[in-house]
């Protein structure tokens, strides 16, 4: 459901802050400023990982009333963004998904279905179509 | 321990020194199977908790844990930050009330199922868990700081010769035998630590 014409917001966490900040560039030549968008990368230290602080920003961030969907790369990344998501308040946390979908790709097509004002449920199930 | 809160702090140094001094060793073996950060990884965590022991060392200890934990997740990265952290958390929550020796028989079963829950995981799949699991039962059994340190070593050593099913080691399949897990590693070393700590104060 639409709420309020809100868009579903992306969020798009890997290891690496330069394939975080690639993929959302890719998300913005594709819709432009009509997702709310957020994305982070890389550990505490700046190196390769991830961290549930910027996790929590970035959701913070791409904060929509229809809900966000998180794009994530390897294992630690989803492991993080679930805790994260366990942080925040428990009603903005339901209305938090993990996509199981490639990340470049995914979030590319869950973007494109989230400026024609699908719901939170649709753009995950058409990213997720992605997966095997 | 409980009650004698001057120990937190110390035990909080001894596990920082523990992993201070393993952390190239951590490293490598996370480098044989994994993307080599563990040892950074646990270090940046145990000099975040080691900043606060001050904070901690005046908390009841389960509020205390509970905090370690959240510090950890906010600051390890990796899989093992949210791990180490769910464990932590979950024992702080669950030792609320009642005696000490109770409270733990009692806090650290449900608190492992947590982690294992966490991670998606179950014993022999090289992990850490495998060496929670080995904890929690010699715990069960009212055994020595010093066999329960000795069977965590065992358990670590025994994720050699198994095949990882989760996190980065299980893309390498069967090349993934032939390696400690260094989750396995780390916790056994720090099961050591606290053992070894609690063992020294007890005879004190
Ligand atoms: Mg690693």
């Amino acid at each position: 459901m639409k709420v309020n014409g809100a868009h579903v917001g992306i969020v798009i966490v890997s290891h690496s802050p330069l394939i975080a900040r690639g993929t959302a560039d890719m998300v913005r030549q594709m819709v432009g400023d009509s997702v709310p968008l957020a994305w982070c990368g890389g550990n505490a230290d700046g190196g390769l990982g991830t961290n549930v602080g910027d996790i929590v920003e970035a959701i913070s961030s791409a904060w929509s009333e229809a809900g966000v969907a998180v794009f994530v790369d390897l294992g630690g990344a989803e492991t993080n963004s679930e805790m994260a998501i366990e942080m925040l308040e428990p009603a903005r946390a339901r209305r938090v998904l993990i996509c199981n979908a490639p990340l470049v790709e995914g979030a590319v097509m869950a973007a494109a279905e989230a400026s024609g004002g699908a719901a939170l449920a649709r753009v995950v199930a058409t990213a997720e179509e992605l997966s095997p | 321990m409980d009650g004698d809160r001057s120990t937190l702090a110390g035990l909080i140094e001894a596990c920082r020194e523990a992993i201070a001094a393993n952390a190239e060793h951590l490293c490598a073996l996370d480098r044989a199977i994994g993307d080599g950060d563990h040892g950074t990884n646990m270090k940046r965590g145990c000099e975040a908790v080691y900043a606060e022991r001050g904070e901690l060392d005046a908390m009841p200890l389960p509020r205390a844990l509970e905090r370690i934990g959240m510090t950890l997740v906010m600051t390890v990265g990796g899989a093992a930050g949210p791990l180490y952290g769910t464990l932590l958390i979950e024992m702080g929550r669950r030792m609320e009330g009642g005696r000490a020796k109770d409270r733990l028989a009692h806090a650290l079963p449900e608190a492992v199922e947590a982690v294992a829950r966490r991670g998606r995981s179950q014993a022999g799949e090289k992990t850490l868990l495998d060496v929670l699991y080995a904890v929690q039962s010699e715990v069960l059994k009212q055994e020595t700081p010093a066999r329960i340190a000795a069977a965590a070593g065992m358990a670590a050593r025994d994720t050699i010769a198994m095949k990882a099913m989760r996190g980065r080691a299980s893309f390498l399949g069967d090349r993934s035998i032939g390696h400690m897990d260094p989750g396995a590693c780390s916790c056994a070393l720090l099961t050591d630590t606290i053992c070894r700590y609690i063992g020294e104060s007890q005879l004190a």
